[in-house]
């Protein structure tokens, strides 16, 4: 009995580690074949059957990529616009997930649900209006009006609001006995408090920043404003399919995230045991 | 009852301190106006206004060169579903849009198995979960271009599939319209099952261990535990997913326009929205047909939470 168990338990974990190993594959193999690929020669990229691993290895590919395509102009774009991007969201999210997770006022309860109502009506259609809106705050082509639809994160005012409140009154009511004002105790206190918060939707909010591609797309007109991703699916039309050049440009495009990710990584999965928990 | 004027909160409480000093309830009335004001402004503009407003564009002709519009009635409506030339993009778009929805299952099904085959702690398993979510992090142009790379015609697939036997000559995996939008939601599939495994995984650890104990010592097998347990206190996380999945394969567009730019009898509703608006610049046309896109999302909620819903009550 005891014995049949333990040989039922082994073999369940024989499959459990092979299915886990296989989804492994599944998912990493993709991207190992597109490094491989940006290492190729031109003798390897045509061969039939391909190749697994290039067979000279060389950094042509990279070096066309940063020669002949402002490859660090993108970057910089990149980063700009996710700098401002992720900056906005977290200010607009400290901001007005407080009065909402404190204060007692008329309307507030009124007002948060008006902030998550988005949440659950579809809002796409918001693409061709947002355009025109855009362009009439003369904001085309510039990276604040890629930015500034999404600076208010409605996910982050709902995250920042739960952590407000789980800010013990106890803490509040002593500060204010102690004569700190209202600013400070928000400044001093809370905001320190809810950091760990904040944290979590830097982490989410850069990722978005980073890989948004739809709304540059549409916003910005000179290709040397180009976000990365944008710049890209651009070069992947104009490279004519050369796969050794496109190759290199998305490790380029990819590892910055990467690299982010990795240091990160528990953050996404208990940001949204954070997020989900109430 | 209102909120009295900002003036009669300020009062001189201390001398020499500062000048004027607002008492506390002053300085909470104006935290809250100052704190909510941009965000709630700017929530207005891009989220709330864009409703109502592309409710109105679509009863209207928009003049992109002088921003004026004026009122037509159902044209733009009538256009989208009669103009003989119009309708056939315009259902060939929507059936592609809901032929999407066949995603949904696949991916919920592929994320709980994720999700359960990593909630265990196993060494390597923070590893494991992190290859399943670089699919999520890297976006969908490096995906959707990596994909690209494979269902080449003398790509990595078609010669694994020809040497092995299943297939005789190559497939235009993107190219032929029989099988490029089953591509495309390969590629949406593979792209989004880490994320939704996140959702369960939360899900899984708010299920309380206890009562896998109490099962286990009344002899319940993993199967029944997985199927009595685990799936049925599953149900808030699957309301979520299934959600947030239809949602999103209803507005496909990022993986259409990066693998075959709407060609090869692909283009769903929301690449035709997108190619009116800036392609074409007719703006209310893209408008009626966001909002008859609204329309059906709204309907598969309501649908959804209805089933999930009611379910959970008897639960």
């Amino acid at each position: 009995m005891n014995i049949m168990r333990k040989k039922k338990k082994i073999m369940w974990s024989v499959v459990r580690y092979t299915l886990i190993l296989l989804f492994g594959l599944f998912f990493a193999f993709p991207f190992l074949w597109a490094l491989s690929t940006s290492f190729k020669g031109a003798e390897d990229i045509l061969s039939w059957p391909p190749v697994l691993f290039p067979r000279q290895p060389t950094l042509d590919n990279y070096r066309y990529v940063f020669n002949e395509i402002p490859m660090l102009r993108y970057f910089l774009n990149s980063i700009i616009i996710t700098g401002l991007g992720v900056f906005l969201q977290l200010v607009f999210s400290a901001l007005a997930a407080y009065p909402l997770a404190k204060f007692e006022f008329k309307g507030r309860d009124l007002i948060f649900y008006l902030i998550l109502a988005p949440m659950l009506i579809p809002v796409q259609g918001a693409l061709v209006v947002n355009f025109i809106t855009i362009m009439r705050l003369q904001l085309v082509d510039t990276f604040l009006g890629v930015v500034i639809p999404s600076a208010v994160s409605i996910f982050g005012i709902f995250l920042l609001r739960q952590h407000y409140q789980s800010v013990p009154r106890e803490l509040e009511d002593a500060a204010r006995i102690d004569g700190c004002s209202e600013f400070r105790l928000w400044w001093n206190i809370e905001l320190p408090l809810v950091k760990p918060a904040l944290g979590t939707l830097a982490i989410f909010s850069f990722v978005a920043y980073w890989n948004s591609f739809l709304w540059p797309l549409i916003v910005l007109r000179d290709t040397n404003k180009y976000p990365l991703q944008v710049a890209i699916a651009h070069l992947s039309t104009g490279l004519e399919q050369n796969y050794r050049y496109i190759t290199a440009s998305l490790v380029v495009a990819a590892l910055p995230i990467l690299l982010f990710f990795i240091f990160t990584q528990r953050y996404f999965i208990e940001g949204f045991e954070g997020a989900l928990k109430e | 009852m209102g909120i009295p004027p900002l003036v009669h909160y300020i009062t001189a409480e201390r001398e020499g301190e500062s000048a004027v000093k607002l008492s506390r309830k002053g300085q909470i009335y104006l935290i809250t106006v100052l704190f909510l004001v941009v965000p709630l402004v700017l929530l207005g503009a891009f989220t709330y206004y864009p409703v109502i407003r592309g409710i109105i564009l679509s009863f209207a002709d928009y003049n992109i060169l002088t921003g004026e519009t004026e009122w037509v009635g159902f044209a733009n409506y009538r256009h989208i579903f009669q103009s003989p030339h119009f309708r056939r993009f315009f259902w060939r778009a929507l059936t592609n849009s809901f032929r999407y929805l066949m995603v949904v299952p696949f991916i919920q099904f592929g994320s709980i198995l994720l999700a359960v085959l990593v909630n265990k702690s196993f060494p390597g398993v923070r590893l494991a979960r992190a290859v399943y979510y670089i699919p999520v992090i890297t976006g969908a142009v490096v995906v959707s271009i990596v994909w690209q790379l494979i269902f080449q015609e003398r790509g990595l697939l078609n010669y694994i599939l020809t040497r092995i036997g299943v297939i005789s000559r190559p497939i235009l995996w993107l190219g032929d319209p029989r099988v490029a939008l089953y591509s495309c939601m390969f590629v949406t599939l593979w792209r989004g099952l880490g994320f939704y495994m996140v959702i369960y995984l939360a899900g899984l650890k708010n299920i309380p261990r206890e009562l896998y104990e109490a099962a286990a010592i009344d002899g319940a097998s993993g199967w029944h535990q997985l199927w009595y347990i685990t799936l049925p206190l599953l149900r808030r996380s699957m309301l979520l997913c299934f959600t947030l999945s239809t949602i999103a394969a209803l507005q496909v567009f990022e993986e259409i326009f990066l693998l075959t730019q709407g060609g090869a009898n692909t283009s769903t509703i929301l690449y035709e929205i997108y190619n009116l608006a800036f392609n074409r610049f007719q703006f209310s046309l893209a408008a009626a047909l966001s909002v008859i896109l609204a329309l059906f999302l709204v309907v598969l909620m309501v649908i959804n939470f209805k089933f999930f819903g009611a379910r959970r009550k008897e639960a």
